[in-house]
Formats: C-alpha cells, sequence, structure tokens
C-alpha cells in the first residue's frame, strides 16, 4: 500500500529522520510512535508532499509520489492542528472541502454522528476546541478514503466524543480501510492499532504487532512496553 | 484556485478589519468631498492618504491572513490539489478584498457627490487603479515576507520595514542624491529611480494626470514629457504589472521547494 523507502530530512542541521524504512500494509492499523519530537509528524507531511524528503523515496500502490498530487485523491488526513478561517460557518466550510474534491461525501450522516448539526451556522472562530476538532474529524473522514492519516485524533475531545471516535474507526476498519495513526494515548493505540511502528532518533526501532512487542520487551502492559522500549534505547 | 480564491475572499469580506477598512475610506472621502466641494483637491488629498495607506495595510493584511491561515493551509496541502492553486488563491483572495474596500469606500461618495458628470472622473479613474495595483503589489511582497519566515514576530517586522523603505526612506534617500549630486544632469536618474519603487511611480502617474506638474519645476516638465507620452504611460502601467508579476513568481517558486 505504502512503502517509505530510506527516507531522510533534515531541518538546517537538524537531523529529524535519517533513513526510515517502512511498510504501511492494506487494511491494517498502523500507529507510528515515538518521543516528542522523534519525526512522527514530519513522515506524515512527507507522505502528504507538505514537506520535501532530503532523500529517498515514498511508493503508494507501487507509484513513486515525486510531482505528482492525485494520490492524495485516496487519502483522507486529520491535521494536529485544527485551526480554520474564523469568519466562515461550519457547513461552509464542508461545502468547501466537498466543492474542492468533488468526491462523494457522507457529511450528513458524520455531522450527525458526532452532534455537530446545531452548530452548522456557527462561525469557526466561536467553537472551543474540543468541537474544531469535530469538524476537523468530519472534514477529513467524510470522503471515505480507502486511506486514512490521523495525526493525535483524540487531541481535546471528551471522553463520550472518544468513544464515538474509536466506534467510528473500527467501522472503518471492518470494510477494509487502511489507517496510519499518531499519538500519545497509548489505550487508544492499544484498542485501535494492530501494527506498531516506533520511530526514535530518525530511525525505526522496532516495527511489528503488539504481541510481538509485549513479547520482545518481556513487559506484558502495553503502556509499560513502550516505555521499557524508550528507556532501553536511550541507554 | 478559483474555489479557493471564493472562499478566501468570503472569509476576508466578512472579516472586521475589511469594514474597519472600507468605513476609513468611506468617511475621508465624505468628509473631503461634502465639507470641501472640490473634486480635484479631494482627489489629491486621497492621492496622499491613499499611497502611503494602501501599502501598509496591504503588507500588514497579507502577512497577518498568512500567518493565520498556516494552519487550515496545511489541511489544504492535504487535498488533491496543486499548491500553486491554493497559494494563488489565497493572494488574489487578499488582493482583492483589499481592492474592493478601497474601490467601495471611495467609490460611493464620488458617485453620489456627481462624479459622472464632471470631469475629474478620469483622474478619479487613475486613482482607484493605482490603489488597486498598489493591494496586489504590496500583499504579493507580504506573502514573500510571510513565506520566507517561520517566525511571525520576524515576518511583521520585515514588512514594517519593507513598508518603511518603500514609503518613506526610499524618498528621502532619493532627495539626498539629488542634493548631493545637485551639479551633475539627474534627469535619466530621477526617472529611473521613480520607476523602481511602485509608491513614487503612483504618485508621479496621478500628480500629471492633476495637470500640476508644472509646480515640480524642470524636472516636472521632464516627467510629463516622459510619462505624458502613451510610452510613458505604457512603461509605468507595465512596471506596476512587474511589481506584481515578480513577487508572485517568487513567491510560487518558494512555495514549491517550502516545508511546512
Amino acid at each position: 500500500m505504502v512503502e517509505f523507502k530510506d527516507i531522510h530530512k533534515k531541518f538546517g542541521k537538524n537531523e529529524v529522520l535519517s533513513g526510515i524504512n517502512l511498510k504501511i500494509q492494506k487494511g491494517k492499523t498502523t500507529a507510528i510512535l515515538g518521543p516528542n519530537g522523534s519525526g512522527k509528524t514530519t513522515l506524515i507531511k512527507i507522505l502528504l508532499g507538505m514537506n520535501h524528503a532530503n532523500s529517498g523515496e515514498i511508493l503508494v500502490n507501487n507509484t513513486s509520489i515525486r510531482n505528482n498530487w492525485s494520490y492524495r485523491k485516496n487519502m483522507d488526513y486529520l491535521p494536529q492542528i485544527a485551526n480554520f478561517p474564523g469568519n466562515i460557518k461550519v457547513k461552509e466550510i464542508i461545502a468547501m472541502m466537498k466543492d474542492l474534491r468533488q468526491q462523494t461525501a457522507r457529511d450528513k450522516e458524520l455531522t450527525a454522528y458526532f452532534e455537530l448539526k446545531p452548530y452548522l451556522n456557527t462561525n469557526l472562530s466561536h467553537l472551543s476546541g474540543g468541537y474544531k476538532q469535530k469538524v476537523n474529524l468530519v472534514l477529513s473522514l467524510m470522503f471515505d478514503s480507502p486511506f486514512i492519516i490521523l495525526d493525535e485524533p483524540t487531541s481535546g475531545l471528551d471522553p463520550l466524543s472518544l468513544i464515538k471516535l474509536k466506534e467510528l474507526l473500527k467501522k472503518e476498519q471492518e470494510q477494509g480501510k487502511t489507517i496510519l495513526i499518531t499519538s500519545h494515548i497509548m489505550s487508544f493505540v492499544e484498542e485501535i492499532s494492530d501494527h506498531i511502528s516506533f520511530i526514535l532518533d530518525g530511525k525505526v526501532y522496532f516495527d511489528g504487532s503488539i504481541g510481538e512487542l509485549k513479547s520482545t520487551t518481556g513487559k506484558a502492559n502495553f503502556e509499560y512496553a513502550i516505555a521499557n522500549l524508550l528507556k532501553t534505547n536511550h541507554a | 484556485m478559483l474555489k479557493i480564491l471564493k472562499y478566501s475572499f468570503f472569509d476576508l469580506v466578512r472579516s472586521r478589519w475589511s469594514y474597519v477598512y472600507f468605513l476609513f475610506y468611506l468617511l475621508l472621502s465624505s468628509v473631503l468631498l461634502f465639507l470641501n466641494n472640490d473634486l480635484s483637491k479631494a482627489i489629491i488629498t486621497l492621492l496622499n492618504v491613499v499611497i502611503i495607506l494602501v501599502p501598509l495595510i496591504g503588507t500588514i493584511f497579507g502577512v497577518m491572513y498568512y500567518y493565520d491561515s498556516q494552519e487550515f493551509t496545511e489541511l489544504l496541502m492535504a487535498q488533491p490539489i496543486t499548491r500553486k492553486s491554493i497559494f494563488l488563491g489565497q493572494f488574489l483572495g487578499v488582493a482583492t478584498s483589499l481592492s474592493l474596500s478601497v474601490l467601495l469606500g471611495l467609490g460611493i461618495p464620488f458617485v453620489l457627490y456627481g462624479l459622472f458628470q464632471s470631469n475629474v472622473i478620469f483622474d478619479f479613474l487613475i486613482l482607484i487603479v493605482v490603489a488597486v495595483f498598489l493591494s496586489f503589489i504590496f500583499s504579493a511582497l507580504a506573502f514573500n515576507i510571510a513565506l520566507s519566515n517561520t517566525n511571525k514576530i520576524k515576518g511583521f517586522g520585515y514588512a514594517i520595514l519593507v513598508w518603511l523603505l518603500l514609503a518613506v526612506i526610499y524618498d528621502g534617500a532619493f532627495l539626498m542624491a539629488l542634493m548631493y549630486f545637485q551639479e551633475y544632469p539627474l534627469d535619466q536618474f530621477s526617472l529611473l529611480a521613480t520607476l523602481f519603487n511602485p509608491i513614487d511611480l503612483s504618485r508621479i502617474l496621478i500628480l500629471l494626470k492633476l495637470d500640476i506638474s508644472a509646480l515640480l519645476g524642470y524636472t516636472g516638465a521632464i516627467f510629463s514629457a516622459f510619462f505624458g507620452t502613451v510610452w510613458g504611460s505604457f512603461v509605468s502601467v507595465g512596471v506596476l504589472v512587474l511589481w506584481v508579476v515578480f513577487p508572485l513568481w517568487r513567491m510560487l517558486h518558494t512555495v514549491n521547494k517550502k516545508d511546512f
């Protein structure tokens, strides 16, 4: 589905990614984990063409994404920070996205699901952080694309919305969608993902299932297993 | 691109700043017209305001808009559209909404006063054209500055600096040069120096059309000999167009290389 081949990225002198090799398997949910500043968001941005890698190649369905933008038709992306033009209403921004992508969208279903209906005529600058995140979720998930990228999807959500998000993602998984997540909420990651890729110091330190992670680290608890990974590799 | 333009235009037109900007011009030109009762004088006063204020608001607004919509721009970039269309759309949204504020703010009082029955309609049109050009030029410069500076404070600082340079310091340096080299023939130099600054160029364009170039003395005669001709108007409009095209070209070039 998606393959990262020896991705290097520097910002000035700061080398963020130093040779990432990773395969995202089709129909599975992969979580990219790592401490703050380990390059998770950078990696996603390179995949989406927002950042340019210094070297290396990314293949989406066996085609390189260099100088190509149409592959993004099959991708849904949820950015980490939800910040929208303030003087536009919720329904207008949804209309704008539909207008831009010209694809069938399930916006009605999702606005109802996330209880956004009473806010459709509200200006985006008047929404609270949690509601902005809900709008963000609707915008990114409404096109029903086979590949979903979620950068910190849980930020700002209340417990009820978090449960709704998990249920929605589970439905998506049943439909065979490929999902890529980054998150710092370990319980969320454990519940939702099949596959863990752990990035540290710009390299992939661990790549395997949750079960494999637990057996390699010798910890039965997922959170401790991750912490263990951090400790042993930093020592 | 047109879709991005449409939405950033709507966003901006509804913002409080657009209204304030529009109302300012509305008030200023109403006061000037209805208290002064002289269309030509009003145009000259407005010229002096427009030439300083339009560039200032253009740069500040452009920089502010860019920094404000950064996260949203990232979301747009994840969509199947090109970077070129995103940024061109946003730039045009800013530039057209600013131009519209000036156009309506100045236009409404003038039309109410009876612009169409007067013989200065052409002078007024030049004022508007100049204001639109300056809006486009300075928002393009602002986008360039903002794109090259991730640090917002620095971006704003440079934007103010560019405005100060072109609106104030350039003239000062120009005058100093004229004083210092007054024993030499400076006609060619002053013509060229005027062409290199869009604010000066705009000012000269209007002053000459208002037939007060006699006040400018010998240089004025040279200027009107050059700018007054068809060739001169052609060159000056051409230079203004270049002042839009070149920053835009650089903007698109930077956008394609930049990491967001």
